[in-house]
């Protein structure tokens, strides 16, 4: 043992922060969650996806291609998918 | 029956080579006719590790594209009977690897060897495919360290898709976990993964754990294979490893760090 890990004991450093080890268990778990579903023969669906929401909404309003917007955020234990359109200020106008 | 067996990790530098020139070596000290082929076409390495580089004449790419015939590129160790390499070639590119001559030329050593070991290069390009392709078992060279780890789990995904034995429906490869460069005393502190992380992530059964050791390095300086270095922990974790992978049960060793008495002490300092 090390004089400064021989401090470190009395601090309680060691205890309190969790080890860097532990931190690359949970990192890599949460990565591989994400990536396993994407690596693991399933295609990409989400260009898929973009297309098709896209002409939906087209046959009720016209909208630009390039003002549709797909996210999605993903933690351990779920995804968020998040579709944000821009309208053409014009377009609800009729409908309300 | 032959066995056909990949050696291979995705991540580069984690010990792909010196696994492979270990095992097979380590198989061939067992009794098991083995040959170990480079598939790390422009990056040959094998022959170096294994010290036959300057007895190298015809490589894996003739014999796949040139006519020449395979016994007069397989080289014969000196040193261990029944111990074979197939080193690859340095100056062609990995496009001189097809389908049908790997798999002609891999037909070929079944008839004749026990084991055939791929040496596969890093990476999840056409060399990387073309080793792992016809391959029974797979051996994922591990380092406890999140990169590493990472890339192996794309790999085993890889191997289980993208292999023959996949591509056909049969039974999925046999997959292994060997642990490379273990810190014994860094994963005492918290500082690096544990074995019991790494397999609680990959999901696979160990082959072995070998501890980080100074001799590696020395033996591939050397150009010999580190089971030929009997006394060093690594050559002990290797043989462990190869009488697992024979199917004996052999309880792991090195994976806590040996105790820091005094006696323990003076023996490292006469040693």
């Amino acid at each position: 043992m090390r004089l400064k890990d021989f401090f470190e004991l009395f601090r309680g450093t060691t205890a309190r922060q969790p080890s860097s080890a532990a931190r690359a268990k949970e990192r890599l778990q949460v990565i591989l969650a994400v990536e396993r579903p994407l690596t693991r023969g399933q295609p990409d669906f989400l260009p898929l996806l973009q297309r098709e929401i896209l002409e939906v909404i087209r046959k009720y309003v016209p909208i630009d291609e390039k003002k549709i917007k797909i996210e999605v955020e993903r933690e351990a234990d779920m995804s968020l998918l998040a579709v944000s359109i821009e309208l053409p200020h014009t377009a609800l106008s009729r409908a309300l | 029956m032959s066995h056909v067996i990949v050696v291979t990790s995705g991540k580069g530098g984690v010990g792909k080579t010196t696994s492979a020139a270990a095992i097979g070596a380590g198989l061939a000290l067992k009794g098991k006719k083995t040959c170990v082929i480079d598939f790390d076409v422009g990056l040959r390495n094998l022959d170096l590790v294994m010290g036959v580089e300057r007895r190298v004449v015809f490589d894996f790419i003739n014999v796949i594209n040139d006519g020449i015939r395979l016994h007069q590129a397989l080289i014969k160790d000196k040193r261990i009977e029944g111990l074979y390499i197939l080193p690859t070639s340095q100056t062609r590119d990995k496009d001189a690897l097809t389908r049908e001559g790997v798999e002609r030329v891999i037909e070929e050593l079944k008839q004749e060897f026990d084991y055939i070991i791929c040496d596969s290069p890093a990476g999840i390009e056409k060399g990387a495919y073309m080793a792992l392709y016809f391959a029974d078992e797979a051996i994922v060279v591990t380092n406890p360290e999140v990169s590493s780890v990472r890339d192996s789990d794309r790999i085993l995904g890889i191997l289980n898709s993208k292999s023959r034995r996949a591509e056909r429906g049969e039974p999925p490869m046999k997959q292994h976990l060997l642990l490379t460069r273990y810190d014994l005393e860094r994963v005492a502190k918290g500082e690096m993964l544990k074995l019991d992380d790494v397999v609680e992530i990959l999901a696979i059964p160990v082959l072995g754990v070998i501890p980080e050791d100074d001799a590696v390095l020395q033996c591939s300086n050397n150009g010999m294979p580190v089971v030929l270095e009997p006394k060093c922990m690594a050559a002990q974790a290797y043989m462990d490893a190869v009488r697992r992978l024979l199917g004996e049960t052999v309880e792991l060793r090195f994976i806590t760090p040996p105790k820091k008495s005094f006696v323990n002490w003076l023996l490292r300092r006469s040693a």
